[in-house]
């Protein structure tokens, strides 16, 4: 069937901020999905939050809503666009559930809008556990047994029967949201009644655990012709009981014979006919017991999900991009598989490699938190990697992931064996490097597979990866065979060297003397059965090298890595970036890059795509494969964030190439002193600081500047391990716990700068001209991590004096430092002061926001930078705007507003009073014409439940931004709030004809005749919505009670 | 591209048991010995599935061919008693990416090493098998030798070795691999229906699903004849998959033409739909490097619907796609078409009740996509009484 011509333009809901359970993944199918509906000439409009997605980008839609995705908000939007159609299954749960929303309040019949991709019943036969259970017993499958609550007595009643432990699972949840496993009544009280808040339906599902099960996911698609096709099978190796999300997994699956897998995949195929996901993709869930074979079906999601982000990355079939095409009346048949060409989209992938996924955790920023993996997601990234066995595969991803520990090792003294045993039962963090450091100290697989139930075959795997690390450490000589089998095994040169107690560059150099290099295989779809056309590569030990000889100049992009606090999809984004505009200026643009999550991974997105980890390693073989093809330009490390810039000197070290600001540049902007000697001849103030070695100076120090001073370590992102420190106590504690000063690990003590705003800047330096990005102002004072702050732009109470000061400062910095490129950096106004807090000569987090606040492809300009070009050059082309920069805005231009979102919801008993830690995990943007409803959308975006549109609002704001809060809080009178005020901001209110009650300050504590305060009526419940814009000391903290209360 | 394959510096082990991998064209590959250690020959084909190996290895199609199998990890789930689709390994050599040192599955009973070794079946380990597919995509199945043990001398010798034994082009195999003595596999529940099965190398699923419809399967020796079919008293005819030139099948083919002119109810698989077309008039063609997977699309012409199927076939039946042939047993189409490469997959007769297809309703291995055509044969029978 062709496509339909019925439909002409397509209403496509992104999934908002980044949050656990929903990240990037989103972003890949959700700018598939637009690429392809513009490519058919149909009229894309976009509704998504998130500032930092690729897809918000101008060219992917025809019209773009920065909008919160809240039913009003899309109707809104539907109201002024009358798209035919709405396709919800590309946004994840946020998408989906809008849309069951908009079709359940009749906004989509009012509009003539058809929701395509998916229909309401099946949505419904899906994702309600209850409907989706009977579906699974008509097409003669089994499911766990369970019980449908409503109330916390009713989850008390089912237990009688199903008994402990018992899984509970709100629906129309994603990433798990409120689930979790109840182990006794109290349990079962706190997670069933935090399910039955998350589940928009106030609905859980009690079920009979099945813990300990082996964990199967099947990706299928199915057209209007009723063709299925199961794209890819994956295995947990983690067995049930931990979410797949954060589970180890592997792709394809390994430990099925042919007849369990073809019985899955029966059943798999009858269940998404049976709901009748008619055309799109859907993810289905199984567990299957490992001693007799039993099928239990755990779950489906009817739409695109991370698992198909991740099965699309392993196999080379765009699942969202198909996805489209089915939606707009395509059927399998009729789409041609990109890679071959020659063969349609109606086949199932074959893999003739093995994909591991390894989740990347952050509670290292929690302390607090339970770091025990059950069924709510807890990861907040992920790393893929790819290998022509599993060992190899999984080795290379254990090393992705980039943590401390997350490489297999072989201490001389490790810990004793029992204390190991007594932990691998647990699933967390780290348990599989648990598993294999008790397999090398000798227990046996039988007695690792009691413990965790972990597949006998991957345990041996593990056997024999140390097999393979003892062999490396006792041969008296490394022969070359040898040496050829423990990369085949996956090693790192690291790992060889560590084993045989030398350098990691001595193993390279031995060897590459001896010719062992890696060959770089191609991912078909069709394990070599037809040729291939899209050159994605992943490296190995192996024969026969598919590298092609090109004749255009590369530039290679190295990109971010896994999600992580404080360097994700931001960072992807100016990859991506970076990537299209070289391609147009007819570069070769190459991705390295090992996030299964993001575009940059996307096999569409560069002209060659190399899934490796980013480690020097990994990364010098894909430079010395690439140089021996074609001539190479250099290699970009300024777009990926912290990882890429930290290899950059090394990388220099082995005569790399490297574009746009120099290693030099970058180390005198992040070495504290050399850069305080900076700013100091450049006149530039900065807090007091000094440097630490000892405990002792760290005291010396901190009485010389007087407290509340801010330790840190030094070379840090994310504020990693950076604290506010009040008085001596406190400071010795930090010392102790946090750092251990020493010389080679320094303690950075700055003043703390008190009440004062905080800037971000984003700038261009070219090394003779600046293009001043944008000035950030944040709403929360300095002190509270900039990754974390709401900020607005243009700045809401900067004046142009002061603007001029930033723009001459930055100048400065970007000479002092020699940068090519982008340039961020973070200034603090403290009495009439402009203090330098920070500068990265690099993409910073916030480069997404500024060019779509401005419209200026930062990005972009600092690729082309990077190769040479100039900002005048830029200008002239029109990348960037002919005259003036981000420093001036024309008035009247459209106020952005930043607000980040926190994960701590997934966290319980951690302590949400934010600090100079950063610990966010995405962001929104607001936009509009004055800051109050750009702040009000920013919120809203953030929030699930957003602002209201009505009721009572406390507002207390530092006096600076008195007037600037004045029409804002005019329009919620207007709205019919009835506005609370502080003192001090009553009057001014009162002053400018608005009548405001007056409420006490938190300070002040509850009045005589009980009057409430600020903070004991948010606790009341009687208050709907809370402005607050700190100011330094007593009303910081108030502050953060409020926003926490709130 | 140059699809010459870098030898390895020296063997992926020191376990000092090398093997080596030697095709007719000169390119030599080396490894590592499993299973029986020795030389066998035989036509080198590469499956793509990613599982049923144990099925693939005693699938008599695979009679004399080396299988290299594009999976990376195999033996994962060892060897059970379930899952074989004849008695022994027909499969003459196996050549693999990473042998799985343990069998781990609730059903294994041995590992594929010790019954590779059992069934004398030589296998070569370590092996850059996607190097090796690409090859044979490139250049085409050819003839190919593992070599080990006392086995591997010197390449000269080896390559003659090579050389001197026989292609699959012309080859009559059926006589090897058919039953020598006929069997019943009776129906489950009532008798609806009786079939006779010509065996040229059946697999043990096909008889099991006709069964399992209510059909008994008298399951024959290639060389019976018409008569002693005949005095079975069936309601209808299959013919089995198999391997070999089917140019060769002659008498099976005089089998089926017989059936026909007689109207009775036919069905053929894989080989089985190659003596189809010929009784049909129609030639065969050899692949250059066949369908060996359980991923490829074929498009049912008449629904236009895409089933996921199991294919093992190095030969096709060379028809016209788009237009009705008129035979001496009157109007045929192409019913079923491979949309990989637009191979034949199945034959439709439109005046007699016969049918066959080129791929594998009976998967094992494989998607199930596909078994509703012995539905189709059970309807074609009914409705021919
Ligand atoms: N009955 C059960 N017993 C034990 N573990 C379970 C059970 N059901 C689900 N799980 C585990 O919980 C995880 C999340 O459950 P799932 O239904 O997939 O929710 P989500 O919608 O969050 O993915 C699964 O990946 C599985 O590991
Ligand atoms: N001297 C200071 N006074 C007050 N706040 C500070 C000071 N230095 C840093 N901060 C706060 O700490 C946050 C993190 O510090 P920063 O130097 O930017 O580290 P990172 O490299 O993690 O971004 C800043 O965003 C700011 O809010
Ligand atoms: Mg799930
Ligand atoms: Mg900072």
């Amino acid at each position: 069937m062709p496509r339909r011509t019925d439909i002409s333009s397509v209403l496509v809901i992104g999934s908002g901020p980044i949050v656990i359970g929903q990240a990037c993944e989103f972003d890949y199918s959700g700018t598939q999905a637009c690429r392809v509906l513009k490519a058919e000439g149909l009229r894309v409009v976009l509704v998504n939050s998130n500032p930092a997605t690729i897809m918000t980008d101008p060219e992917f839609a025809d019209a773009t809503y920065i909008e919160p995705i809240t039913p009003d908000f899309v109707e809104k939007v539907i109201e002024q666009e009358r798209p035919d159609a709405l396709l919800p299954t590309l946004g994840g749960q946020t998408a989906l559930n809008t849309a069951v929303a908009l079709a359940e309040n009749g906004v989509l019949e009012r509009y003539g809008v058809e929701l395509i991709g998916a229909d309401i019943d099946a949505i419904q036969r899906g994702e309600n556990r209850e409907l989706f259970k009977e579906i699974v017993e008509q097409v003669g499958a089994e499911s766990a047994r369970s019980q449908v609550c409503h109330t916390l007595d009713e989850c008390l009643a089912a237990v009688g029967d199903l008994g402990y432990p018992v899984v509970v699972r709100p629906s129309f949840t994603m990433g798990g949201a409120g689930s979790g496993m109840a182990y006794d009544e109290a349990d079962l009280r706190r997670i069933a009644g935090s399910g039955l808040a998350a589940s928009p339906t106030t609905e859980v599902l009690l079920e009979e655990s099945i813990l300990g099960w082996k964990e199967f996911e099947l990706e299928l698609m199915r057209d209007r012709n009723d063709n299925v096709v199961v794209v890819c099978s994956i295995e947990n190796v983690d067995p049930l009981g931990v979410h797949t999300g954060d589970s180890i997994t592997v792709a394809p699956a390994l430990t099925l014979t042919d007849r369990e897998y073809q019985r899955m995949r029966d059943v798999g195929i009858a269940v998404i006919r049976e709901v009748g996901v008619d055309t799109g993709g859907c993810n289905i869930q199984f567990a299957i017991h490992p001693e007799n074979g039993r099928i239990i079906v755990i779950e489906m999601n009817p739409r695109v999900s991370r698992s198909s982000a991740l099965a699309s990355k392993a196999t080379g079939f765009p699942i969202a991009k198909i996805a489209a095409k089915l939606a707009i009346g395509y059927t399998l048949d009729e789409i041609p598989n990109d890679i071959t060409r020659q063969t349609p989209a109606s086949f199932e992938p074959t893999l003739d490699y093995i994909v591991v996924k390894v989740p990347r955790f952050a509670f290292e920023k929690f302390p607090g938190a339970d770091d025990t993996l059950t069924t709510t997601m807890k990861s907040v990234g992920e790393a893929m990697s790819l290998g022509r066995n599993f060992a190899q595969a999984l080795q290379k991803a254990l090393r992705s992931v980039e943590q401390r520990g997350s490489e297999f090792a072989w201490p001389d003294q490790s810990r004793p064996l029992a204390e190991l045993l007594a932990e691998v039962g647990r699933p967390h963090d780290g348990r599989l490097q648990k598993v294999q450091q008790a397999l090398w100290l000798g227990a046996s697989v039988e007695q690792l597979y009691e413990i965790t139930a972990i597949d006998p075959w991957f345990l041996e795997q593990i056997v024999m990866i140390n097999a393979m690390a003892d062999r490396v450490r006792e041969a008296e000589r490394m022969s070359p065979s040898l040496l050829r089998q423990a990369k085949q095994t996956g090693f790192s040169d690291a790992q060889i060297a560590a084993l045989r107690g030398t350098r990691e560059d001595v193993i390279r150099g031995v060897r590459h003397a001896l010719g062992i290099r890696p060959v770089f295989k191609t991912v078909d779809t069709c394990a070599a059965e037809f040729p291939a056309y899209t050159p994605y590569h992943y490296s190995s030990y192996d024969a026969q090298t598919e590298v092609e000889p090109r004749e255009r100049e590369a530039v290679i992009i190295l990109g971010s890595g896994p999600n992580r606090i404080g360097q994700g999809i931001e960072f992807d984004y100016s990859c991506v970036h970076a990537t299209l505009t070289l391609r147009e200026a007819g570069y070769e643009a190459i991705m390295v890059n090992c996030n299964p999550e993001t575009v940059s991974t996307d096999y569409d997105t560069a002209n060659r795509l190399y899934f490796e980890p980013l480690t020097l390693e990994d990364v010098l073989e894909v430079i010395a494969a690439e140089q021996a093809v074609g001539p190479l330009a250099g290699v970009i490390c300024q777009l990926g964030g912290q990882t890429p810039l930290g290899l950059a000197a090394r990388l220099k070290a082995e005569g790399v190439p490297l574009l746009g600001t120099t290693p030099e540049a970058i180390h005198l902007a992040e070495e504290r002193g050399a850069f305080g000697q900076l700013l100091h001849d450049a006149g530039l103030p900065v807090p007091e600081h000094g440097l630490a070695r000892s405990a002792a100076e760290a005291e010396q120090i901190a009485d010389r500047i007087g407290y509340p001073v801010l330790v840190r370590p030094s070379y840090v992102l994310g504020g990693r391990g950076m604290e506010i420190v009040y008085d001596r106590s406190m400071l010795a504690d930090y010392i102790e716990r946090a750092t251990q000063a020493s010389p080679e690990h320094p303690v950075l003590v700055d003043e703390f700068l008190d009440d004062a705003i905080e800037i971000d800047v984003d700038a261009l330096y070219d090394g003779t001209e600046l293009y001043l990005g944008g000035v950030m102002e944040h709403i929360e004072e300095a002190g509270i991590h900039s990754g974390d702050s709401a900020c607005a732009l243009p700045p809401m109470t900067l004046g142009r004096h002061e603007l001029d000061q930033v723009r001459a400062s930055t100048l400065a910095i970007a000479q002092g430092v020699g940068v090519r490129g982008l340039l961020n950096i973070q200034f603090a106004i403290a009495g009439d002061r402009l203090y330098v807090l920070e500068a990265n000569p690099r993409a910073s987090r916030t480069v997404p926001f500024v060019s779509k606040a401005t419209g200026v492809p930062l990005a972009k300009a600092a690729a082309r930078i990077a190769v040479g070009e100039t900002i005048a050059q830029l200008r002239a082309e029109g990348l960037l705007p002919r005259t003036g920069d981000g420093s001036r805005l024309p008035v009247g231009a459209a106020m952005a507003v930043k607000e980040a979102v926190m994960p701590f919801g997934r966290f319980h008993g951690v302590d949400t009073v934010l600090g100079p830690e950063m610990r966010s995990t995405g962001e929104v943007m607001g936009i509009d014409a004055d800051f109050g409803t750009a702040f009000a959308k920013s919120q809203s975006g953030a929030y699930a439940s957003g602002l209201p549109l009505s009721g009572r609002a406390i507002i207390t704001v530092a006096n600076r931004d008195k007037r600037s809060m004045i029409f804002p809080v005019k329009r919620l009178a207007d709205l019919g709030f009835e506005i609370l005020a502080t003192e001090g901001t009553a009057d001014v209110l009162r002053r400018n004809g608005l009548k405001a009650t007056v409420l006490r300050k938190n300070a002040q504590g509850i009045g005589p005749a009980g009057e409430p305060t600020t903070v004991s009526s948010i606790m009341a419940g009687d208050v709907d919505l809370v402005v607050n814009t700190p100011v330094g000391g007593g009303a910081r903290t108030d502050g953060y009670d409020i926003r926490t209360a709130a | 591209m140059s699809f010459t394959i870098p030898m390895l510096d020296e063997p992926d082990s020191d376990t000092g048991d090398p093997a080596l991998v030697v095709l007719e064209d000169g390119t030599s590959l080396r490894g590592e010995a499993f299973g029986a250690r020795g030389s066998v020959f035989g036509e080198a084909v590469f499956a793509t599935g990613m599982t049923g190996y144990q099925e693939t290895l005693t699938d008599p199609s695979y009679h004399r061919q080396v299988i290299v199998m594009t999976a990376p990890h195999v033996g994962n789930t060892g060897m059970n008693r379930e899952d074989p689709e004849s008695g022994r390994i027909w499969a003459a050599g196996f050549v693999v990416r990473d042998l799985s040192p343990v069998a781990s599955n609730w059903r294994a009973e041995a590992t594929l090493a010790t019954e590779l070794a059992a069934g004398g079946v030589v296998g070569v380990r370590g092996v850059d098998t996607r190097a090796l597919t690409r090859h044979l995509r490139e250049r085409g199945a050819m003839r190919v030798g593992l070599f080990s043990g006392e086995a591997l001398t010197d390449a000269a010798s080896m390559l003659d070795q090579v050389k001197q034994s026989p292609g699959m082009l012309g080859a009559d195999l059926s006589a090897e691999v058919t039953t020598p003595e006929p069997y019943t596999v009776p129906a489950e529940g009532a008798e609806r229906l009786r079939v006779v099965a010509v065996d040229l190398g059946i697999k043990r699923m096909t008889p099991a699903l006709l069964a399992r419809r209510g059909i008994t399967v008298e399951v024959v020796p290639a060389t019976y004849s018409y008569e002693q079919i005949r005095a079975l008293s069936p309601d209808g005819l299959f013919l089995s998959n198999g391997p070999g030139d089917p140019a060769t099948a002659d008498h099976a083919v005089g089998l089926v033409q017989a059936a026909l002119a007689d109207r009775l109810p036919t069905f053929g698989i894989c080989f089985g739909n190659q003596i189809l077309g010929r009784a049909l008039g129609f030639g065969t063609y050899k692949l250059t490097y066949g369908h060996r997977g359980i991923n490829q699309p074929v498009q049912d012409r008449t629904t236009g619907k895409v089933e996921i199927t199991a294919h093992n076939h190095g030969f096709a039946v060379d028809a016209p796609l788009d237009q009705e042939v008129v035979t001496d047993f009157g109007r045929v189409r192409v019913s079923h078409v491979c949309l990989n490469d637009d191979v034949v997959e199945g034959l439709q007769c439109l005046d007699v009740p016969a049918f066959s297809v080129q791929y594998h309703p009976e998967a094992a291995a494989g998607p199930h996509d596909s078994a509703y055509l012995f539905d189709r044969f059970a309807a074609a029978m009914a409705g021919g009484n």
